[in-house]
């Protein structure tokens, strides 16, 4: 589960890049997290993640309290948490099961539990036939399955995606969705933050709408539209 | 971490090497250069003082006999001679070798053939064991009853253990320089092959792995490089010592100077080239990761 309450994040410069934010993303839940650039939606997945702490309010994320984290309690937290980004974020010169492998064994699974796990995380992403292929040989939409598979590989309770379809086109774009609403399915919470209107409207799921470091809406998408008439 | 980890983290460590060659192979050449600089200097240092060393024991104190005094007398003060603190070794010197000496000194010139042996005086050749302490030993020796006068290079004496004491201060000062520099230098150029596995750090960070979990592999690694280049920089100032003895060997005006052997200061330099390897490879790499911790 991640709740905020009332997190306010200021930067060394002063200015405020959340400012009161509230809300509550239950287990299992499929999220979309929209608003306008500088709005605050990176901020609130670095606060997730533990690369930031908040400077008032609280922040839990699957069991783990933001606010007063030990540094050594972070790598631990961030196996609850898949993160997956608009640039892939992938190892060039490693094959896509080493990618995804490599995912496993930093966090010290055996070997046994690798073989066992990368064939079927690749297989739930579509990338079973493509297992020694390397990135670059890869399409966009493929490189993201790649990183998707990445990010599931270590069974994290929540995937965070972070404009995932940004680089791909329409098409691409609603393979990638389809597949996290797969992974949802499959008991994963997911939050999107995207820029993609029209994915928002066609999927039809809660929607948090940020602007200026505020929650501005929270509630499915035709809701949302209905509160702004 | 957990213990199965431990070859996985090894293996990836050594692969680090090989993947990142040119990186390494330029870390490797840095701390040979830095090693072999650092290395021939102490080599220098070292046998520079002991050159110094032995030209001090040199100086040495002519102890006078009075004249009144007779043979077996004159001979009886080497006991309270020997038993000052500061002395090595007192010889005895009779009159009559130490004409022969100063004949033997002027080529064995007849001007002196009539000279005899009473115009000089019994002497002690005195050799001490630390030449800082000549004056205090001087007094100390004109005290002994009998000693009618004595001779000593006080200047020379001053003037070696100045050059000593210099020589170590600009050793350890040269010294410590260098290694200073090299540990920058070579913490630059693992900073260059961390920068150049930045993304891999970060994707670790994000998927969760610990920070000693990613030190690991880059600290094997830094102690690998660290040692081969150690033990090529071990090598390659032996060979150059050793051949250097031997030009310095077939030159008749360098014949003053004396070189230890390499072989008597092996067990130090397998010490020393070790330590220094270890110490730049785990702290070059150690420091330099620090700066992609923070993910």
């Amino acid at each position: 589960m991640i709740e905020f309450n009332d997190v306010v994040k200021s930067y060394v410069q002063g200015n405020k890049a959340l400012n009161g934010v509230t809300m509550q993303i239950e287990d299992g839940e499929f999220v979309f997290l929209v608003g306008p650039s500088g709005s605050g939606k990176s901020t609130i997945i670095k606060l997730i993640t533990g690369e930031l702490k908040p400077t008032s309010g609280t922040v839990h994320v699957n069991g783990y309290s933001l606010e007063r984290i030990r540094k050594r309690e972070i790598p631990y937290l961030r196996r609850t948490v898949g993160v997956v980004f608009q640039d892939f974020r992938l190892i060039e010169n490693m094959t896509v099961y080493e990618n995804v492998a490599f995912a496993m064994r930093v966090v010290g699974a055996k070997e046994k539990e690798i073989k066992e796990r990368v064939p079927y995380v690749l297989e739930l992403v579509g990338l079973e036939s493509k297992v020694n292929r390397h990135p670059g040989e890869m399409s966009g939409g493929e490189q993201q399955r790649l990183a998707i598979a990445r990010a599931l590989v270590n069974n994290p309770s929540t995937i965070i995606a972070d404009e995932p379809t940004g680089n791909l086109d329409p098409e691409r774009s609603f393979e990638i969705m389809a597949l996290l609403q797969e992974i949802n399915n499959l008991g994963t919470t997911v939050l999107v933050v995207t820029h993609a209107q029209n994915l928002v409207e066609l999927f039809h799921k809660r929607t948090i709408a940020i602007n200026d470091g505020k929650v501005v809406s929270d509630g499915l998408e035709e809701e949302n539209g209905h509160e702004a008439e | 971490m957990k213990l199965n980890n431990i070859g996985y983290l090894l293996k990836e460590g050594f692969k680090g090497i090989f993947l990142h060659g040119f990186m390494s192979f330029a870390s490797i050449c840095v701390t040979v250069a830095c090693l072999v600089i650092v290395g021939s200097f102490s080599i220098l240092s070292y046998n520079l003082d002991i050159m110094v060393e032995d030209l001090n024991q040199t100086s040495e104190i002519m102890a006078y006999v009075d004249s009144e005094l007779s043979d077996a007398e004159a001979r009886s003060i080497g006991t309270k001679i020997n038993l000052l603190d500061n002395v090595m070794q007192a010889t005895f010197v009779s009159r009559e070798e130490a004409l022969e000496d100063f004949i033997n000194d002027h080529d064995g010139d007849s001007a002196f053939d009539g000279v005899q042996p009473e115009y000089l005086r019994h002497r002690y050749v005195v050799v001490l064991e630390d030449n800082s302490q000549m004056q205090q030993t001087d007094e100390q020796l004109r005290q002994i009853p009998g000693i009618a006068d004595t001779k000593a290079a006080f200047e020379l004496a001053e003037g070696f253990t100045t050059i000593q004491s210099v020589l170590h201060m600009v050793s350890i000062a040269i010294i410590a320089v260098l290694l200073v520099v090299s540990l920058l230098i070579i913490s630059n150029t693992v900073k260059l092959a961390m920068y150049d596995r930045r993304d891999e750090i970060a994707i670790m960070k994000m998927v969760g792995a610990t920070n000693g979990f990613i030190r690991l592999p880059f600290v094997v690694e830094g102690f690998t490089l660290g040692m081969v280049g150690a033990a090529l920089a071990f090598g390659i100032e032996w060979l150059g010592y050793d051949a250097m003895i031997q030009r310095i060997a077939q030159v008749d005006a360098l014949q003053l100077f004396s070189f230890v052997p390499f072989q008597e200061l092996l067990m130090p330099m397998v010490a020393t080239f070790a330590a220094a390897g270890l110490f730049v490879g785990i702290v070059g790499s150690w420091t330099s990761i620090r700066k992609f911790m923070n993910v």
